[in-house]
């Protein structure tokens, strides 16, 4: 998802792309995601992270215009979202969480908490036991698997060379150009731009560069389809537009498992039977379990190597809300035009103490 | 188009199919006994309304669902026929009933 989105956008600008992908099986937090494009949340602890979110997140109505033209329906809506409470401690966090996130962002954050009665307004299936949510008018969501071949198809169309089943092994530095060595053949480029989410690591120390990625899964249950019942995403639970409804959020370290465990899914589906009664009487169809990419502070890794100029490295949790805006500002940072400040808050540097 | 293969079956069981009335021989399924009644299609997709009858008949391919004594989306080709059991056509998604199941 990063790969496809930053690819479209430097094609945006006129430049000559290669994506090499890897195989269908490869670890990939593009093809099992929950589909929110979401600043709830995001950045309470780190200012940038909350600001770059709303930029992407302000972009998105446009790149979801733009993808139009590819006759991919991504079903993208923003009509606002909720995360839910069920005890007071979870409505002090929240509600301290939230303000400071408006605080990190000068104000461009728009939230509401919303006590029980108002939320069951909203919500009327929402239980008893939902003493309130947060509620941001700038949540949204998108069908995750529709992006992707969305901005594919994009990228292509766009005069992109996408090369799938295309593990790179080797990336070579030679007389100021990179060699990439890949199951399908050899590459040259004057720029590499790493978007490999978990196996970022790995390439990135070929290049002398340490980038700090781990694994944290997340196991999701896929209902039958209904009839639209939950006009919103919530961060649990979410009814996509073909009707299934998604219900996940466990954070497990699990290593390089993506499989799926009976103890957490019968927590996720406690969960979502307390907040959504009538779930109860569902079925479900299809349960499994994917990888996050995660810093050690959980934002954006956006580096450039200083041995080896011209390799980028684009690391994320939230591929999916920033897509917007790895497709757009990111780009002039990786093209070396003017680009907005807020990009070099990702860089590395962060970690050095 | 469909009939059964043995002919000791006894057609004793009764089954109503979309408020019509069919016997239809026991130990089948209810996928089964929807192609020997003839019927041209099983459900309307929750997506486009496609008509759909059943495919793989081993509950891997979930094209066979119908409404089966009043519950939604249940594998017709993983259920056997039941005196007295009351089968409808699935048409589009399931309704859930907001506030039923709340105390």
């Amino acid at each position: 998802m990063v790969g496809a989105a930053t690819a479209y956008g430097l094609a945006k600008q006129g430049q000559k792309v290669l994506v090499l992908d890897g195989e269908d099986l490869t670890l990939s937090a593009s093809k099992a995601n929950f589909g929110l494009v979401w600043v709830q949340g995001k950045g309470w602890d780190h200012a940038p992270y909350a600001q770059w979110c709303q930029i992407a997140t302000n972009l998105w109505p446009e790149l979801s215009d733009e993808l139009k033209a590819t006759q991919v329906d991504i079903s993208y809506q923003r009509r606002g979202g909720f995360d839910f409470c069920i005890n007071e401690q979870e409505w002090q966090e929240r509600e301290s969480m939230m303000s400071a996130l408006w605080k990190n962002t000068d104000g461009m954050f728009e939230y509401e908490m919303l006590n029980h009665s108002k939320l069951k307004k909203m919500i009327p299936e929402i239980s008893k036991s939902v003493i309130g949510a947060s509620f941001s008018p700038q949540d949204g969501h998108v069908d995750p698997l529709a992006l992707l071949q969305a901005l594919c198809k994009a990228m292509q169309n766009l005069g992109v060379t996408y090369m799938g089943n295309c593990l790179v092994e080797a990336i070579t530095p030679t007389h100021g150009e990179y060699v990439v060595k890949g199951a399908k053949g050899v590459f040259t480029a004057g720029k590499i731009v790493l978007c490999a989410g978990l196996a970022n690591g790995q390439l990135g120390e070929q290049l002398g560069m340490n980038i700090p990625v781990v694994a944290e899964r997340g196991q999701v249950l896929i209902t039958e389809r209904l009839k639209p019942f939950l006009k919103w995403p919530t961060l649990n639970v979410r009814q996509t537009a073909q009707g299934t409804v998604q219900i996940g959020d466990s954070h497990e370290d699990v290593g390089l498992n993506d499989g799926t465990t009976p103890e957490v899914l019968k927590q996720i589906a406690q969960r979502a039977v307390l907040m959504f009664p009538l779930l109860s009487s569902v079925h479900l169809v299809r349960a499994w379990g994917g990888l996050r990419i995660l810093t050690p502070d959980g934002n954006p890794i956006y580096q450039q190597s200083t041995s080896n100029p011209g390799v980028f490295s684009v690391t994320c949790h939230s591929g999916v809300t920033l897509a917007a805006a790895h497709a757009g500002p990111l780009c002039d940072w990786i093209l070396g035009d003017s680009y907005l400040p807020v990009i070099e808050q990702f860089s590395m540097d962060r970690f050095d103490v | 188009m469909f009939k059964v293969l043995d002919d000791n079956h006894e057609f004793d069981t009764q089954i109503s199919f979309d408020g019509k009335d069919h016997l239809v021989p026991s130990n089948i399924t209810v996928a089964a006994a929807a192609l020997l009644i003839g019927v041209k299609s099983i459900r309307e997709t929750p997506v486009t309304g496609a008509k759909r009858m059943p495919l793989c008949m081993m509950g891997v391919c979930y094209e066979c669902l119908m409404k089966i004594d009043g519950v939604g989306n249940q594998r017709s080709c993983q259920t056997l026929v039941r005196q007295g059991m009351v089968i409808e056509r699935q048409i589009g998604a399931t309704e859930v009933e907001a506030g039923y199941y709340e105390a």
